[in-house]
């Protein structure tokens, strides 16, 4: 099947049910997305469809239906997206290993939700699991990230 | 490493008495130079003045050996590195380096002694050097104790300035110039017309200049990058996606494996049938391990689905399975012969006054999972008498030795390449993973390997932090605290870690006691004393290791008896304070919270301290009933570290650490039927997440002489602290964890 990712076209030999996760780790070599649960309960492993935050450990690879984007495609360390910018302001990252996860869901929320309230950010950012506790920073850097993407 | 199986048996790593025979025993071997292992792999024109720096024509490399597991290891190493020998972190390589003895740890053996954080006898100096003799013997290598930047600080700072003065005096002799005109900035030597000679161009001739090792440190005052407000070497990497973690590994050629042991703890496999597993897609074998079985296969997720698929025929655990029973065990040991130490023993709590006000409480203490993001995974290739392997870990050392006797090697041939870990908690203090992966190297060799657990296996694997049960005695007089009489069961997390490194524990656990014994109050009549529960299910250290259960036990009854008495738990305290730098911890939390200010109704304030890992830890928490249940608004830190070196990082440490000790407390336990963990995901072992973290102020205190590591002292006051505020909030006493329990949180 063919899947396009970071803008990039791939053709990869996968059973349907592959979830996708897994074809972009070891299929493709992309790494930013994480293995932290496989059953869609820490978010480490978030990527955007066509724009829209998924868990790709529950998307099976015949399911996608649109252009994938990886924490890789979202900015990278020269030309960084506004949320990873945020993230790295705010230094957020401890052990680091959820905060692919956690920006690429920050960027879905913020480009569906450009002025969050505070309940609003916590109910998008509370699928994402931190076990370092770096949920005040998250919240202090999506606010920024918020408003650098509006005065943009 | 070799030498921990001709020293190890004499053991002296634990236990007070054998310790102190170790010092002299020791004195030779202790004050012989350590090798410097980057020689070994020297090139022409390469320059080491030390374990910790290497120059060659085109880059400096500092070697930052303490592990990093989200803590900011690596990034505070090499700022301490750096700024001696003033280099930019952006130019530089920054490596773990290979295990050694020359990075021995010298300071976390001393966490297994008996000895105060408050003392200063010549004993309690005496014990401490002898930690550091019995870790430089041991080649200790190892992260942990919330040890590193205690350990590390002069070390490296030496390090680096060793370094610096070596380079100008390279530069004086390719010069001319007399060293005391030759400064340095910015990774060169700079020579008094204002030219700068590159370190890295300096590299050949400093390879031939003899290092210059009387060097003296800078006055902190000096610093340019240390105390202040700097960025972590990881973050951007962390931000976008492009951190190596030991999970990302490729190697060409590589396969996938995965492993299924025995759910039920110890209880081996007695044959299994790999039929169905074998013919499904990808899969390339199906071998036998202890305790279970490994498929390897062209993509994790057909090893996940084939591991699933073979039928195991799994034995009996042969421990008590179920988590009722084993609380039974637990109470059942408040026994004489099971007594293991009774370190704070002070006036007579057995005799109280005709006035006294008397209280009993029990308290209990769940099992817990250290369940880090990134679960165990190992990458591996053994071919031609040499083994290379790829991970996380906290004892380099360790994994050596053991991978090489499974392996059937010398420990020479065996490289480890320490990689950034995805968490910890404790959970890389031990190698069972990479044990499982040399197994299925041994049978595939000459193909590199990554071994991934699934989810369920680390959860089901794990090797947690023990219960424990607490039945506290204690009594009031006169509107004050007068008796405080606190035992502890529990099984002892230091016989269980030190029998799976292969060395004996003597003496009394100290983790069984830590946290509670060694308080800074002069409580009249005042004893706390442990007991060893025989060992059930593994156990091994988990974030603040005993501190982080009895934390709970000493300042909820602390909470207690002052409410017994009418008296204020700050005021109390602070009375009953014996410790300078205690007492200004809680003073200054005191002042953070506005303590005593009226809070308004169905709002409640607890305070809890913890003298742990030698950080005087005070911290108070807000909390709100609601309709939907406790809401915890705000958490004051405050903490005493003598020096705080990176303002950014301390503060995330701190917050974390509440964080965790909040988010257990609450919503977690690890319970066994059969002996079997009945949680192996997340949705049965959330911890804390976003919408339940509270607001976190931190502030650091720097009036103590020693330099302290802050990883772990957050963690044991966070449970008690929110524990009192409830209590202050509705009236409910909670004293079993985890909370929810017994109250909804929102």
């Amino acid at each position: 099947m063919k899947l396009t990712v970071n803008g990039k076209e791939h053709e990869v030999d996968v059973e349907d049910d592959m979830p996708l996760l897994w074809v972009l780790r070891d299929e493709l070599g992309i790494t930013g997305p994480k293995y932290g649960c496989g059953i869609a309960q820490c978010g480490a492993c978030t990527v955007h469809v066509d724009g829209i935050s998924v868990r790709s450990c529950q998307l099976a690879a015949a399911d996608v239906d649109g252009e994938i984007t990886t924490i890789e495609g979202l900015g990278t360390p020269d030309a960084m997206h506004a949320v990873q910018a945020a993230w790295t302001e705010h230094q957020v990252a401890q052990c680091g290993y959820c905060q692919s996860g956690q920006i690429m869901q920050a960027a879905s929320f913020l480009d569906l939700n450009p002025t969050p309230s505070d309940d609003q950010i916590d109910a998008a950012m509370s699928g994402n699991l931190c076990r370092c506790g770096t949920y005040p920073r998250i919240r202090a850097a999506v606010k920024t990230a918020a408003s650098r993407l509006q005065g943009a | 490493m070799g030498r921990i199986k001709t020293i190890a048996r004499r053991s002296f790593l634990v236990g007070s008495t054998a310790i102190l025979g170790g010092v002299a025993f020791g004195t030779y071997l202790y004050k012989r130079e350590v090798e410097n292992p980057l020689e070994a792999g020297l090139g022409a024109g390469e320059a080491t003045f030390n374990p910790f720096v290497k120059i060659n024509a085109e880059t400096v490399t500092l070697i930052t050996p303490r592990a990093d597991v989200g803590q900011g290891a690596y990034s505070i190493q090499a700022h301490l590195i750096a700024e001696e020998l003033d280099v930019d972190l952006a130019d530089v390589r920054i490596e773990p380096g290979p295990p050694s003895p020359a990075y021995y740890n010298g300071v976390v053996a001393a966490e297994g002694m008996p000895i105060a954080a408050t003392s200063d006898t010549f004993l309690a100096r005496t014990g401490r050097g002898a930690a550091d003799v019995a870790g430089k013997l041991l080649g200790l290598q190892l992260t942990g104790g919330s040890s590193t930047v205690p350990d590390m600080y002069d070390r490296l700072r030496m390090a680096g300035a060793v370094a610096r003065e070596t380079l100008i005096a390279a530069a004086s002799v390719q010069t001319g110039i007399p060293k005391g005109q030759l400064k340095t900035e910015n990774g060169a030597v700079i020579l008094p017309d204002g030219t700068s000679l590159p370190y890295t161009e300096l590299a050949e001739i400093a390879a031939e200049t003899p290092v210059v090792k009387d060097v003296e440190l800078r006055d902190p005052a000096m610093w340019r990058d240390l105390g202040k407000e700097h960025m972590r070497t990881d973050i951007i990497a962390k931000s976008t996606g492009t951190q190596a973690y030991g999970i990302d590994m490729q190697l060409d050629g590589m396969v996938h494996a995965t492993t299924r042991t025995n759910p039920a703890i110890g209880g081996g496999i007695l044959g299994f049938d790999a039929t169905d597993a074998e013919g499904m897609r990808g899969v390339q074998a199906v071998i036998g391990i202890t305790g279970g079985i490994a498929v390897v296969a062209d993509n994790t997720w057909r090893a996940f689905q084939a591991a699933q698929a073979v039928d195991c025929d799994w034995g009996p655990s042969p421990y008590i399975g179920d988590t009722g029973l084993q609380f039974d065990a637990v109470a059942a040991s408040f026994v004489a012969d099971r007594q293991d130490s009774r370190f704070k023993d002070e006036g007579d709590v057995e005799g109280t006054s005709e006035n006294a006000d008397v209280l009993e409480a029990e308290y209990r203490i769940p099992y817990l999972a250290h369940a880090p993001l990134e679960p165990m995974s190992v990458t591996l290739k053994l071919s031609d008498g040499r083994l290379d392997i790829w991970t996380g870990t906290q004892i380099p050392g360790f994994v050596q030795m053991n991978a090489a006797k499974i392996a059937g090697l010398e420990t020479d041939q065996v490289h480890v390449h320490a990689l950034m870990s995805g968490g910890s908690f404790g959970r890389r203090l031990e190698d069972d993973y990479v044990r499982q992966a040399v197994e299925i190297a041994v049978q595939l060799p000459d193909t590199p390997i990554k071994m991934v657990w699934q989810r369920e296996e680390d959860f089901t694997h794990d090797f947690p932090r023990p219960l424990a049960v607490a039945r506290a005695r204690g009594a009031v007089v006169d509107g004050a605290v007068d008796t405080f009489d606190l035992s502890i069961a529990t099984p002892s997390v230091t016989e269980s870690s030190l029998g799976r490194m292969g060395m004996p524990a003597m003496g009394p656990d100290v983790a069984i006691v830590a946290g509670a014994w060694d308080q800074p109050f002069a409580i009249p009549n005042y004893r706390v004393t442990g007991y060893r529960v025989p060992a059930m299910v593994p156990v091994s250290s988990w974030r603040s290791v005993g501190a982080s259960g009895n934390g709970f036990l000493h300042e909820s009854f602390m909470d207690e008896l002052c409410h017994a008495a009418g008296v204020d738990p700050l005021a109390e305290r602070l009375r009953l304070c014996s410790h300078d730098l205690s007492r200004k911890v809680l003073e200054a939390v005191g002042e953070m919270s506005d303590w005593g200010s009226e809070l308004g109704p169905n709002r409640g304030r607890g305070l809890a301290f913890t003298l742990a890992f030698g950080v005087p830890t005070a911290q108070v928490v807000e909390v709100t009933q609601t309709e939907d249940g406790i809401r915890i608004d705000k958490v004051f830190v405050a903490a005493e570290v003598g020096r705080v070196l990176d303002p950014v990082n301390f503060e995330a440490q701190l917050s974390g650490g509440v964080i965790w000790g909040l988010g257990h407390a609450m919503n977690c336990e690890l319970t066994y039927q059969d002996g079997i963990a009945q949680q192996d995901n997340y949705h049965a072992f959330e911890g804390m997440r976003l919408h339940q973290a509270p607001q976190i102020m931190v502030r650091g205190l720097e009036n103590g002489e020693k330099i302290r590591g802050i990883g772990e002292p957050g963690v044991p006051p966070a449970a008690p602290a929110l524990g009192n505020a409830i209590f202050a909030a509705t009236g409910q006493r909670i004293r079993e964890m985890p909370f929810s329990k017994h109250i909804d949180f929102v």
